[in-house]
């Protein structure tokens, strides 16, 4: 049995206007770590608000741990974990006490479940006293997936749960993720990383309401149909308006440090692109291919 | 129960931890019966005169003495001349102005008649009118005096009792006012923007993807602002009974128990608006307008109802704190018994269960 089923879901905002979900499918085993990957305005939170019960869909259905989640949503919200994207614990209220009274909303104690959150725990104990909303955004976002985790939910909806968290404490934060799929957790997981993906047994590239594809990491680099490249110079930006103005390139983007290219006919340009920049741009510049990265399939798909 | 406690626990401790929401729950009640009981009041006291006596004998002396020893009246200035007068009501600076005619006394006795002039200063006509009755009455009594013994052949003694409040004290109808405000906004205003508080952080978000029924976030939202609301009755009543020597006539566990009563209704309504609205903003100003401005215009403790014309009267029948300043006047003022409040409280017990029913109606399990 899948624990997520989604089955053309459609939802639109202020009377049909704005299409947040357009003819949504998709299937998460369980204990998967599936991840929907897409820019902000994608239609990830509506998509996880369906889910997890909060809003109805126009049409199309799911269901989550085999309960559908129009009909049973009260039985849905007795075993599913939800961290919405906004931080949402008492700023007010202590570590602890946040803990705490989650602990009793769910019907359980921290000591019941403590296995599942120890090492996260672990982490925030020196600070147990300590305000909510006076901690670390990575604080924040551990003691949010503490406060999801406390009843051992069967799923776990985790909308952008690294969005504005430190490099260190995202890695900390998916090292957790993969723990709790260890434990049978399944867990359905939003980023705006595009790195993050491949962390995940399988993602879903979601653009505009739309589902692009949906694969393995690999199996969606691998489908990936060009040879791509990578240029670097001193001067980047005008090596971009060089690169761009070559005939025969498909496309050419800025990635951080370096611009990814493609070229219309693969390696038959590469001499003649070569070449081409050297007349234009004139000083040295380093070219080397690389593997596309889900990034450079997001921008193919899209 | 567990849960029960620790959702109270929770709200005691957001409200504790929120020195706005304190300064609010506890300063208020006691600024606003200080402000009614000694800034803000409609009693004519003190009230500066100046006199003009061009007579100068036994009798206008008699009569600025009572002025002056009066505690309606100040004597602010003599004058000399009638320019002076003027002056001073250009200046502000007296209310009222006695002109004693020459030859006062002498008109007195020897015509049997005399005038006096009292020139009043009108802008604020009230004021104008208080005042020129009492200086009358001094005048008055003055003439009783003088006549003495004598009896007229054909006299109608008014006599007069003020009931319920012989000195006629502006607190005994304030006070019942200021409960109704305070009741209201605290326990509407405070609970609508405590719940919506939930909904715009997001933790309304996570509470109801839990298995916590959604009526339990919201009674244990209410029930902490019950209790403050019934200190704040007491604070009020002890204010008013020490302070402003404004005693409880009628049974004071009735006046408890209707205030109950009030702060129920108060709070069903404060869910209803949480229902409606989104944003704390949202929810304060539609408290302040559906609830404070009604209040002070409708309840009659501002404005006689009975002047209104027939539409503003019927409105002022939706307005729960009308009944509630009505119950308050009858039980502690008039020290009436629960016989002569049933039909107000009725209609707050119905207004109660109104608003409850229709925040029900309202109250969503999801987020649209």
């Amino acid at each position: 049995m899948n624990a997520i089923i989604a089955n053309h879901l459609f939802k639109s905002f202020e009377k049909g206007k704005i299409k947040a979900l357009e003819d949504i499918s998709f299937e998460v085993k369980q204990a998967e770590l599936f991840g929907l990957i897409g820019p902000d305005g994608a239609g990830k939170t509506t998509l996880f608000r369906i889910l997890a019960t909060l809003l109805l869909a126009e049409s199309g259905d799911s269901s989550v741990d085999g309960l559908d989640v129009k009909k049973d949503y009260k039985a849905i919200r007795k075993r599913v974990g939800y961290m919405p994207g906004k931080f949402s614990l008492y700023q007010d209220l202590s570590v602890e006490e946040n803990l705490n009274f989650f602990a009793h909303v769910f019907g359980t104690t921290i000591e019941q479940n403590y296995h599942l959150i120890k090492d996260i725990y672990q982490q925030l104990e020196p600070f147990k006293t300590r305000k909510a909303g006076k901690l670390s955004g990575g604080m924040k976002q551990k003691l949010a997936l503490c406060c999801a985790l406390i009843h051992e939910p069967s799923v776990l909806f985790l909308d952008e749960p690294t969005t504005g968290v430190d490099p260190v404490s995202r890695k900390e934060f998916w090292e957790m993720l993969k723990y709790l799929k260890s434990e049978g957790i399944t867990i359905l997981v939003s980023t705006p990383y595009m790195d993050e993906a491949s962390l995940c047994d399988r993602v879903a590239l979601m653009q505009k309401g739309k589902i692009l594809d949906i694969d393995t990491p690999v199996g969606i680099i691998e489908k990936y149909p060009k040879k791509i490249w990578s240029i670097h110079a001193s001067n980047m930006y005008a090596l971009l308006q060089v690169a761009r103005a070559f005939p025969n390139t498909h496309t050419c983007f800025g990635f951080g440090e370096s611009h990814h290219l493609t070229l219309n006919h693969d390696a038959e340009d590469y001499d003649a692109f070569c070449q081409y920049v050297q007349e234009h741009y004139k000083e040295p510049f380093q070219i080397q291919e690389i593997t596309a990265t889900i990034e450079d399939c997001f921008m193919a798909l899209s | 129960m567990k849960l029960f406690l620790a959702f109270i626990t929770k709200e005691f401790k957001h409200i504790l931890r929120d020195t706005r929401t304190l300064i609010i729950l506890f300063g208020m009640p006691i600024v606003q019966i200080i402000l009614f009981g000694f800034a803000l009041t409609n009693e004519v006291k003190d009230s500066r005169i100046g006199i003009l006596d061009y007579s100068k004998d036994e009798a206008s002396q008699h009569i600025i003495h009572e002025l002056d020893a009066s505690r309606y009246f100040d004597i602010e200035a003599n004058f000399s001349n009638p320019q002076q007068i003027d002056q001073a009501f250009k200046e502000g600076k007296i209310r009222l102005a006695v002109v004693f005619p020459a030859n006062f006394r002498h008109s007195l006795f020897q015509q049997n008649t005399a005038s006096i002039q009292l020139i009043a200063d009108a802008s604020d006509p009230n004021t104008a009118t208080t005042v020129v009755n009492y200086a009358s009455s001094i005048l008055k009594s003055y003439q009783d005096e003088v006549l003495g013994e004598q009896t007229l052949p054909y006299t109608i003694q008014p006599e007069i009792r003020m009931l319920y409040n012989p000195q006629l004290k502006g607190a005994y109808n304030f006070v019942p006012g200021v409960m109704a405000m305070i009741l209201l906004l605290i326990s509407a205003m405070m609970t609508s923007i405590a719940i919506v508080r939930e909904k715009e952080l997001g933790t309304m978000e996570v509470l109801l993807v839990s298995p916590v029924p959604p009526i339990l976030v919201i009674v244990t939202k209410a029930i902490p602002y019950v209790l403050l609301s019934f200190i704040n009755v007491s604070t009020i009543l002890i204010l008013s009974v020490n302070l402003l020597d404004v005693p409880i006539q009628g049974s004071l566990l009735l006046l408890l128990g209707e205030s109950m009563l009030f702060i129920f209704a108060a709070l069903a309504l404060g869910l209803f608006i949480s229902t409606i609205t989104n944003s704390q903003q949202v929810a304060m100003l539609a408290s302040l307008m559906v609830l404070l401005l009604p209040t002070l215009i409708f309840s009659g403790f501002m404005f006689p109802i009975e002047n209104m014309p027939k539409p503003m009267q019927f409105i002022s029948n939706l307005i729960p704190s009308k009944w509630y300043f009505f119950i308050v006047r009858d039980v502690m003022i008039k020290g009436l018994g629960f016989k002569c409040v049933l039909k107000e409280s009725l209609i707050l017990v119905a207004m109660t269960i109104g608003f409850v029913l229709i925040a029900l109606k309202n109250y969503k399990t999801r987020l649209e």
